[in-house]
């Protein structure tokens, strides 16, 4: 039992079943998943399939993280590849033709990787803290894509592009066979390969890691790229979602509710370790959370505040410190010496 | 550390993405300065954010055409400190009369007292600023967001007004706090009250945007199994929610009722489809109103100080007439 609850992935658990059991409190039908014209249909796809984008800017986020740095940017790469994808496939002749979809989707994807490139220079190369480096293409990009989208709506019509975000394959939402497959790489690259550990290096200590032969920038460079990319993907399902680009407000504030995941899921944001299952879980969380708002009635003025409590539970149940402090009050009369838990917990899934 | 940094940046971010919007204010003193031949106004815009907004550009530059005024146009770009400056520019250029939408609504005191020390009258346009002093400015021309809602509201209880049984509403608002979704609220609540029947079973932000209106509405279709009528504060929320409902396999405008306001393009396409089923007008098009305003202002007439902008409203028949002359 105390084996359970020592394993980093314990509370995210538990707080997401809270949750659910919150939902299932509120709403008879919660767990219900019928199929309906051929597809899964339920609160619980809906959550998977609202938290698909934010799975994905947090699975970036997390890697960026790792290293000690921090992506501000994401939510301006989810609006310009929106914008971008759905601005070439509106100027196609034909907006359902395969072969037009995946150019523009292309296109839009080769983008993303400059641009996360371009993050990963300034971070790695130029040496401006990440946090600066980021915020850049943050309140510029927001404003590339109002310049892409020449500050309207870009309304399609496209059911290729429409699979992306809100389309089914198999009965299953498209979007998280998407994140699990994206997913899946990312853990074998990470945790099979060596590649996870050269970021936990870097995120340790850039410049150790590179006096012992890792080549910290271009690990710095790769992990800006990626996150990016995921970003660039998760913009693509947004829109695809809707069928339509939104500059202005695509992916707006994602980044925050991206960090909090990753927090979440127990990720230190002093970098040198991560997470991508706990990630998941924050990310799920933050969704189920968004879901249970409304499905309970939350009224909007004081949703942010609810959130704000169950984030800030979150926070306390993930604290060692804490946790420490309560199970000492209250274990006393019981037994005077509880067991005293290590300050950092240790690392069990890797 | 850090976080404190990112707080200051975000709060940067949040000042330049503000969006104000409407609200009452009332102004007085009469005169003005006396025009040349040809009246010249110094119109400064918000920004282009929106189809809405570049329709409203477009409606003003051809109305001052039309009307024989001389139009010095100049974009804020959504930057306060951009406005102030065109409108400095405009003092300096001897403008018989100064016309602007503000980016946010406070901080004007200290350029509107400059330009009334220059005796330029000043008219806002759509949006409001929260000056104590009201004789800054001529008079406020823009819609009424309470009316829009009670026009929303009125169509619904006319509709159902033979219906004995319960109508389920759901409501998806727009941004929190905003001047548009609290009068809109408020206006809808305040018609539909006249009747219990009419019960708002649920009512969520959609923050005026499609994806978060297709969202909160996929919500809704699971945790109500009976909704009558969808009430969205804006047509792209509607248009969002259009899709949840598709996905739920239901028929939007025939299983759900739909409800919206703004009148763009793409709303008042699904409107002809039959997909929603009417529109209140939030009209960009006060181009007009605004050169008729100027020129009372300027020969020194008196004006109200508060002007509605001319707005209707939509069925799906009348959508089908006026689909291909809309503007925006």
């Amino acid at each position: 039992m105390s084996e359970l609850i020592r394993n980093r992935l314990f509370w995210p658990v538990l707080i997401l079943v809270g949750l659910m059991a919150l939902n299932v409190a509120f709403t008879d039908n919660f767990l219900n998943i019928q199929v309906k014209d051929g597809h899964l249909y339920g609160s619980l796809i809906d959550i998977l399939r609202f938290g698909a984008p934010l799975i994905l800017v947090a699975l970036g986020m997390t890697l960026v993280i790792a290293t000690r740095g921090i992506d501000l940017s994401v939510g301006s790469v989810v609006a310009i590849a929106g914008a971008l994808a759905c601005l070439r496939i509106s100027d196609l002749g034909d907006q359902n033709s395969v072969t037009g979809v995946l150019a523009a989707v292309g296109v839009t994807l080769a983008l993303t990787l400059v641009l996360g490139a371009w993050n990963g220079f300034l971070v790695a190369a130029v040496g401006i803290q990440p946090i600066i480096a980021t915020l850049i293409l943050m309140v510029a990009g927001r404003g590339l894509a109002q310049l892409i989208t020449d500050g309207q709506i870009v309304t399609i019509n496209s059911s290729p592009y429409k699979l992306i975000g809100g389309g089914y394959w198999l009965t299953l939402p498209f979007s998280i066979l998407i994140v699990v497959a994206l997913v899946a790489l990312t853990a074998f690259l990470t945790r099979r390969l060596a590649l996870g550990m050269f970021i936990e290096a870097v995120g340790g200590n850039a410049e150790a890691s590179r006096l012992s032969g890792i080549r910290s920038r271009g690990v710095l460079v790769v992990v800006y790229t990626f996150c990016a990319l995921c970003a660039g993907i998760a913009g693509l399902m947004i829109s695809s979602n809707v069928s339509s680009a939104d500059g202005n407000y695509a992916g707006l504030w994602i980044e925050l509710d991206a960090i909090l995941a990753v927090v979440i899921g127990g990720t230190s944001l002093a970098g040198g370790r991560f997470s991508i299952s706990g990630t998941i879980l924050g990310a799920l969380i933050i969704q189920t959370l968004t879901t249970t708002v409304y499905s309970i009635g939350v009224p909007p003025e004081t949703t942010l505040l609810f959130k704000a409590l169950v984030v800030t539970i979150v926070c306390l149940l993930q604290s060692p410190a804490f946790r420490q402090k309560v199970v000492k009050r209250r274990a006393r009369p019981v037994a005077p010496a509880p067991a005293p838990m290590s300050e950092r917990e240790p690392v069990t899934n890797r | 550390m850090p976080r404190r940094i990112s707080a200051i940046a975000l709060a940067g971010v949040i000042a330049m993405t503000l969006s104000a919007c409407g609200g009452g204010s009332t102004g007085a003193d009469a005169g003005g300065s006396g025009g040349g031949d040809k009246l010249v106004m110094g119109f400064s815009q918000v920004g282009a954010e929106s189809g809405w907004r570049t329709a409203n550009t477009k409606s003003v530059q051809d109305s001052a055409k039309t009307a024989g005024i001389e139009l010095k146009f100049s974009d804020a770009q959504q930057k306060q400190e951009n406005q102030i400056k065109a409108i400095r520019s405009f003092i300096q250029q001897k403008v018989d009369v100064i016309a602007f939408s503000p980016v946010v609504e406070s901080g004007w005191d200290t350029v509107l007292k400059e330009a009334q020390n220059a005796k330029i009258p000043v008219v806002l346009t759509d949006r409001a600023v929260d000056s104590k002093d009201t004789s800054l400015y001529k008079t406020f021309l823009g819609s009424d967001f309470i009316e829009e809602g009670k026009k929303a509201g009125q169509w619904l209880v006319d509709q159902y007004k033979d219906e004995t049984g319960d109508v389920n509403i759901v409501e998806l608002q727009g941004t929190t706090g905003s001047a548009p979704a609290n009068d809109r609220k408020a206006g809808f609540g305040e018609v539909i009250a006249a009747d219990p029947k009419f019960k708002i079973i649920a009512s969520q932000t959609g923050d005026f945007t499609r994806a978060k209106g297709k969202e909160v509405m996929e919500a809704f279709l699971k945790s109500n199994s009976d909704i009558d009528v969808l009430f969205a504060h804006n047509d792209d929320m509607g248009l969002g929610a259009i899709e949840a409902i598709e996905g739920a396999g239901k028929v939007p405008g025939k299983d759900i009722k739909i409800i919206t306001i703004d009148a763009v393009k793409d709303g008042m396409q699904a409107l002809a489809d039959g997909k929603i089923n009417y529109i209140v007008e939030c009209s960009p098009l006060l181009g007009p109103q605004l050169m008729d305003l100027a020129k009372k202002v300027v020969a020194g007439e008196a004006v109200p100080q508060r002007v509605v902008t001319e707005e209707t409203t939509f069925t799906q028949e009348k959508a089908k007439e006026v689909l291909s002359s809309r503007q925006y």
